[in-house]
């Protein structure tokens, strides 16, 4: 199963090598991770994409909490949240078929953001399934070049991701 | 008041009642070994890095205070790595402060430079490398605090050599908050009411206990909800000496070389009571058969231990002592229901004493000298009144089953990570912690070599640590695992060449003794023990014994070959 992960941690060198190197030496899975800084300037937050069977999961999310330096985990398949992935791809762009790619550009609300005599350079957001078909339906033009950033996510509505003291987790409850 | 980095240090550390550390200097952790001179800590000189931090363990878990081991960059911090991780797997509150190369030559390949915070990332609670002196109290402090608390572990400090010496007002915090961490100690209430339900409710239960109960200080607590309930009690490797060995409710250690008892109950019982215990493979055998009846309560205080290797019914996370303390007040209201319980297990307690008497642990005695004997002997001469390290192979499985482990912070054994050339060291430590009590290490011939050099640290600071070598010329284990499972193909396991031990204590300004025959062992133990000189003895032990019962890597517990 695939899962979104959100990992708040304190915006310190060094955490990151904590978070990838416990995927890495646990030998659990990364799709993609995205980092950034918050609003609050000491917290990171992480977006990370894992798969694994529930047992792995719950796993994965014990040990990020145990990292001293991980304020918060959330797994978003457990909150209604949106999730927006960008991605740019290079695209064949000749006499020929600069009118596709900029039609399906304008399908999907994607910008032109760099031209060249034989490229376009498109910018498309959305979700990943946005994204997939567009890649889909661009692919027969001829994609030269791809870089996508990973999902970002954020749960729906008004609630949001506090950063509070640490609770204590796991099972606790049943 | 303003100091330099190398004084705070040491303020910090008398401050956190540091009286000793285990240390090997170097040029990164000059301006720290000066501010030591003089200082009210005690500095023990090891002979290797490696040496450092299994005697700062051994310091912590002889004592339950946190050890110390200071040790340059570069090589002097990688030569920890290994004690580091023994430390880890085993929980054992350690700091291992580590100097560094100046902060200006980070990352540039400086002389005896190495990225060691990147490198024990993997195996330390937590690490820090300390780039402002202004932080280095607060570091120091938090260091201490996350190495004891929760479970407990180990923490390395990195300071670079000019933060050492960089000036900056001393104020040791009183607190720590660390917003990020917040270890749970009170197990929720209602899943401990819901887990003595189920306890009541059982036919056939059983105790699983591990390290938790040394580390959370619960064997009293332990023993009063063991014979509340007249639960059945078995031990892991971590998990002895936190339940008396003679108590006639106690089975034995579980596991690869445990008892038939304790496999047998595991196997057939239908609840299963983890404190403090992870599941490890070496305890549980193949997992997906392990204890198939069983409904599983398991208490820790830490969340990833629970259902990581066994699903579990009733997860508590929380501190064993308290969970411990919790579960007694519920019982308090529950007597007459304890009453039809007792009466519905005394079937069960029947059986297992059958297994006990009709399988005991034994051994067939020879011509040649057997190792199990000569632990025998060393629990007859001691009581259970000393504190034993072990080396890790046969010397260790026989330890943990022949010498009955009376009180927690008695045995000394690399479990997790099965260290050889830990138990000489770790023994010194607790020897330092201890200086009146007898420390015994019980090691094989291999096991030794691995950190024998210490031997000059046991003569210069006078800790009179006996080593019972079990000399059978061999790597026992890997020797009996090549007997078993490889055709006695003994590649790579045969010591053809071993130096005189007795000689080489005696080189070394200590004692040494030789045992060949079963008539001599009481004698020469009874002298070492009373000589109080560290000493060597030689012990000639038959090559060709095994540990029994065994379970094979990967089968099932209750698949053991007994004899």
């Amino acid at each position: 199963m695939r899962h979104i992960i959100s990992v708040l941690v304190e915006n310190e060198f060094g955490v990151l090598a904590r978070v990838s190197g416990l995927f890495s030496g646990r030998g659990f899975n990364i799709e993609s991770l995205c980092v950034a800084e918050t609003l609050d300037p000491t917290v990171s937050a992480m977006t990370i994409v894992t798969k694994g069977s529930e047992a792995i999961l719950e796993q994965i999310l014990k040990q990020l909490n145990k990292l001293i330096n991980v304020i918060k985990v959330i797994d978003f398949q457990e909150v209604e949240h949106v999730s927006r992935e960008m991605v740019l791809v290079k695209i064949h762009a000749t006499e020929r078929n600069r009118e596709e790619v900029l039609r399906m550009t304008e399908i999907f609300r994607g910008r032109v953001i760099d031209v060249s005599a034989r490229t376009y350079t498109v910018e498309i957001t959305g979700t990943e399934e946005k994204i997939k078909a567009f890649l889909t339906l661009v692919k027969p033009l001829g994609i030269k070049e791809l870089v996508r950033t990973g999902p970002v996510a954020m749960i729906r509505g008004e609630k949001m991701i506090q950063v509070k003291e640490k609770e204590p987790i796991g099972g606790n409850d049943g | 008041m303003k100091k330099n980095g190398a004084q705070i240090f040491v303020e910090a550390l008398k401050m956190e009642g540091v009286d000793t550390i285990f240390c090997y200097p170097g040029g990164a952790v000059l301006y720290i070994t000066d501010a030591l001179y003089g200082a009210d800590i005690r500095q023990v000189l090891v002979r290797h890095e490696q040496g450092a931090v299994h005697a700062a363990d051994g310091y912590a878990r002889a004592s339950g205070k946190v050890g110390v081991a200071l040790v340059t960059s570069g090589p002097g911090a990688t030569n920890t790595v290994t004690g580091i991780a023994s430390a880890y797997m085993d929980s054992v509150p350690v700091v291992v402060f580590s100097g560094q190369v100046a902060t200006m030559l980070i990352g540039n390949d400086a002389f005896q430079e190495a990225d060691i915070v990147g490198i024990t990332r993997p195996c330390t609670k937590h690490n820090y490398l300390v780039k402002d002196v202004k932080d280095l109290a607060r570091i120091i402090k938090e260091a201490f605090y996350i190495a004891r608390s929760g479970r407990p572990g180990p923490v390395l400090v990195d300071i670079p050599k000019d933060v050492s010496a960089a000036i900056a007002e001393f104020k040791y915090p009183d607190k720590v908050h660390i917003r990020s961490y917040q270890p749970t100690y009170a197990g929720h209430p209602g899943q401990i009411k819901r887990a003595v339900k189920l306890i009541l409710s059982s036919k056939k239960p059983i105790l699983y206990t591990g390290g938790g109960i040394i580390a959370s200080e619960a064997a009293d607590e332990l023993l009063a909800f063991a014979e509340t309930l007249s639960l059945p009690v078995s031990n892991t490797l971590m998990g002895l000496g936190g339940f008396p060995g003679t108590h006639p409710q106690f089975l034995g250690m579980l596991g690869m070389h445990g008892t038939y008892a304790a496999n047998m109950a595991l196997m057939q019982s239908d609840v299963l009571i983890a404190i403090g215990a992870r599941f490890d493979d070496r305890a549980t055998g193949r997992t997906d058969s392990f204890a198939p009846h069983a409904k599983v309560i398991h208490v820790d205080i830490d969340p990833t231990s629970i259902s990581k290797n066994i699903r579990v019914d009733i997860p508590i996370v929380g501190d064993a002592k308290n969970v411990l303390k919790k579960m007694l007040e519920v019982l308090e209201e529950e007597k007459t229901a304890v009453r039809e319980y007792k009466h519905g297990i005394a079937e069960w307690l029947g059986l297992l004493d059958d297994w006990k008497k009709k399988f005991p642990l034994g051994y067939t005695k020879g011509r040649l000298l057997k190792p199990q004997y000569v632990i025998e002997r060393i629990y007859e001469l001691t009581k259970g009144k000393a504190i034993i390290a072990t080396e890790v192979g046969q010397n260790q499985m026989w330890t943990a089953q022949f010498y009955k482990f009376m009180k927690p912070r008695t045995i000394l054994t690399s479990g997790g990570l099965g260290t050889m050339g830990y138990g000489f060291p770790a023994a010194l430590g607790a020897q330092a912690a201890h200086p009146d009590m007898l420390v015994v290490n019980i090691a094989g011939d291999g096991s030794i070599q691995m950190n024998i050099q210490e031997l000059a640290t046991a003569v210069q600071y006078c800790l009179p640590v006996k080593v019972v070598i079990l000399n059978n010329g061999c790597l026992g284990m890997v020797r009996q695992w090549q007997q078993f499972f490889y055709e006695k193909r003994y590649s790579c396991s045969l010591l053809e060449c071993t130096p005189d031990f007795v000689k080489l204590a005696e080189a070394y300004g200590a004692v040494g003794y030789e045992i060949e025959d079963e008539k001599e062992v009481d004698k020469v133990l009874k002298k070492a023990f009373s000589n109080g000189k560290p000493t060597f003895i030689d012990v000639h032990v038959d090559p060709e014994e095994c540990v029994y019962p065994m379970v094979p890597s990967g089968a099932p517990l209750n698949e053991m070959v007994l004899v």
